[in-house]
């Protein structure tokens, strides 16, 4: 009988029971950047190291741990593979969205799983860029005030879309943005709907 | 690939017992509607009261005051309906009190309606539990009062198996004049149930939980207390619950509690030597963990176990590569952000809650099934942390 019964798609499997580059023993690994996101209380947390050659301005090496579900696991289990020969500039630009591609796609609940790769991932490229007096190429990760009442910016709104919020209420629900005055009603509308389309649409 | 199947799942549901299996087989010609006064409506109708008397006698009730319904979800909104309707007769049935008093471990069923009539006005107030999940009876006593009407706790927990002292509990609000329900679809088959003698006003329970079918459940209202219909528009069960009856689920249920009475004290003693062999096993072979609910007021097959920086659907899904079925408190696994509510309320640490792991045996489960248990998680627990960011052994991992 085929595996028809498994969750999530048969490359997603894979990688879940055969993690690629698992950071076994951090202190023996000469890291050249490294990034920790997430928090074990939510019920995910993310090391990413890698290693850079200077010259080529490329990663030569990622590996990673994680405290996290399947889909975690197997997202930067896939990532560390992608990521090696990629230039900084590339590696940057990941998306989940990558990622869940190149796992032969993922449930919607299940994206936001997959985001601490990536966002490790950039951490630790800072981290790289820090070391290495290079801090004007760190980038900030995007953050803009849009409900000024409640203090919610663009990247809460983008989690909160990746985390499941798909109408303006479900929003608010989470975020408590436009509970208050209501002015931002507009513009986090229209955030909504342009990171639903980046995260979720095929 | 022959790999073993073992499902340590059953408080989620439990595969029909073959007798059940063949009553239904029995029963499916059985299509008249019980209500059609002719020869085909009347064969439905006679199994259909058979059934209830024998499902009544099993927790020490009478016929009369059993109402089928759809599931165990069905009768636990149908209670709790009763005492938020505002009509002038039901208010007025209750004594005008219309408060209800739930605790913060109830099934989804009870704790979503409850959110959602407390948004429609009704006040909810909720009853706290220790580390252990019991209720705490001083607690009880000091916050039910004279405006609340109805109080509903369940008897068995169906994630960490804690059941309660529900004699005590009825009898504390009783002598405030409220009264009392207990969801009891994890309770009734697997521990002694008697309404007479728990002096209960309402009891849920359910089929499928105790190897009978899916889509059938069965309410106990005494005789006497207020009701008020859930579902109308039909003369059907006295006029408490409209729709034609499900003529071949109530078979099944009623065949399956004849089951139970046969085989559930044996099952008991046999269930507690296994989840000790288990629970001793996992205590041994792995470490840094922590057993969730009571250690004896429990249900028999129920052990719930979290593991320190292992998150529990890696766990599910690695254990189900092996065969084995289980599930878990993880937020991951259920689609929402958070993680068991139960476990929560225990006080459990949030990290904790999502490496949390529910194992509930039952009839079918054989000392080989645990053996190959015991053979399989240390090595899924050992895969995990190795990988994981959370995890230092015998550090403080939280």
């Amino acid at each position: 009988m085929a595996d028809q019964d498994w969750v999530y798609s048969e490359k997603l499997k894979s990688h879940f029971t055969h993690p690629k580059n698992i950071l076994d023993d951090e202190a023996a690994y000469p890291a050249d950047g490294k990034g920790i996101v997430g928090n074990i209380k939510c019920g995910d947390q993310m090391i990413v190291v890698i290693k850079v050659d200077k010259a080529a301005n490329k990663i030569v090496d990622c590996k990673w741990k994680t405290y996290g579900c399947a889909s975690a696991i197997a997202s930067t289990s896939i990532l560390s593979e992608m990521v090696k020969g990629m230039s900084l500039e590339q590696a940057y630009k990941l998306s989940p969205k990558d990622i869940a591609k190149e796992l032969g796609g993922l449930p919607e609940h299940k994206i936001h799983c997959s985001v601490l790769g990536d966002k490790a991932l950039r951490a630790a490229i800072n981290d790289y860029y820090q070391r290495n007096g290079l801090p004007e190429k760190v980038q900030k990760e995007r953050a803009r005030i849009v409900c000024q009442c409640m203090n919610v910016t663009d990247a809460e709104i983008e989690q909160a879309v990746m985390e499941g919020a798909g109408s303006y209420y479900e929003l608010q629900e989470k975020t408590k943005l436009g509970t208050v005055c209501g002015q931002c009603k507009d513009e986090a509308s229209r955030l909504l709907e342009e990171y639903t389309k980046k995260h979720f649409s095929k | 690939m022959n790999k073993r199947k073992v499902y340590l799942d059953h408080n989620a549901t439990t595969p029909l017992h073959p007798q059940v299996e063949r009553s239904l087989k029995e029963a499916i010609g059985l299509f008249g509607n019980p209500s059609s006064l002719h020869t085909f409506g009347r064969r439905a109708k006679g199994e259909i009261e058979e059934a209830r008397i024998k499902i009544a006698s099993f927790i020490g009730a009478e016929a009369g005051e059993i109402i089928f319904t759809g599931s165990g979800s069905e009768a636990n909104n149908t209670v709790l309906s009763i005492f938020s309707c505002p009509s002038s007769h039901c208010t007025s049935l209750r004594g005008g009190r219309s408060e209800i008093m739930i605790t913060s471990i109830e099934h989804p069923c009870i704790l979503e309606t409850a959110k959602c009539l407390e948004e429609k006005g009704t006040k909810v107030s909720y009853l706290d539990v220790d580390k252990y999940g019991k209720v705490n009876l001083e607690s009880l006593k000091q916050k039910v009062h004279q405006k609340v009407g109805l109080v509903s706790v369940m008897m068995a927990n169906n994630e960490i198996g804690t059941t309660q002292d529900i004699k005590a509990i009825a009898k504390i609000v009783h002598s405030q004049g409220a009264l009392f329900h207990t969801d009891a679809v994890q309770a009734v088959g697997k521990i002694p149930v008697d309404v007479k003698e728990l002096e209960v006003d309402f009891l849920t329970l359910s089929g499928h939980k105790i190897y009978g079918p899916k889509g059938i459940g069965a309410l106990y209202v005494r005789k006497g207390v207020p009701f008020c219909p859930l579902i109308r528009g039909g003369h059907q069960e006295k006029g408490r619950r409209a729709g034609t009856e499900n003529t071949l689920g109530i078979i099944g249920l009623a065949k399956a509690i004849e089951m139970r009475a046969k085989e559930m004290q044996e099952e008991e003693t046999r269930l507690l030597k296994l989840k000790l062999i288990l629970s001793q096993a996992i205590e041994k072979n792995i470490p840094d963990l922590y057993f969730n609910g009571h250690p004896s007021d429990c249900l028999p097959g129920t052990l719930n176990v979290s593991f320190a920086g292992a998150e529990g659907e890696a766990i599910l899904l690695y254990l189900d590569l092996e065969g084995i079925a289980v599930s878990t408190g993880s937020a991951c696994a259920s689609g929402s952000l958070d993680p068991s509510h139960v476990l929560l309320a225990t006080g459990l640490g949030a990290e904790y809650a999502h490496g949390s792991v529910r194992i509930s045996m039952g009839r079918d489960t054989t000392i080989k099934d645990i053996e190959y248990v015991i053979k399989v998680l240390p090595k899924v627990i050992k895969k995990i942390r190795d990988m994981s960011s959370a995890y230092e052994k015998g550090g403080n991992n939280g």
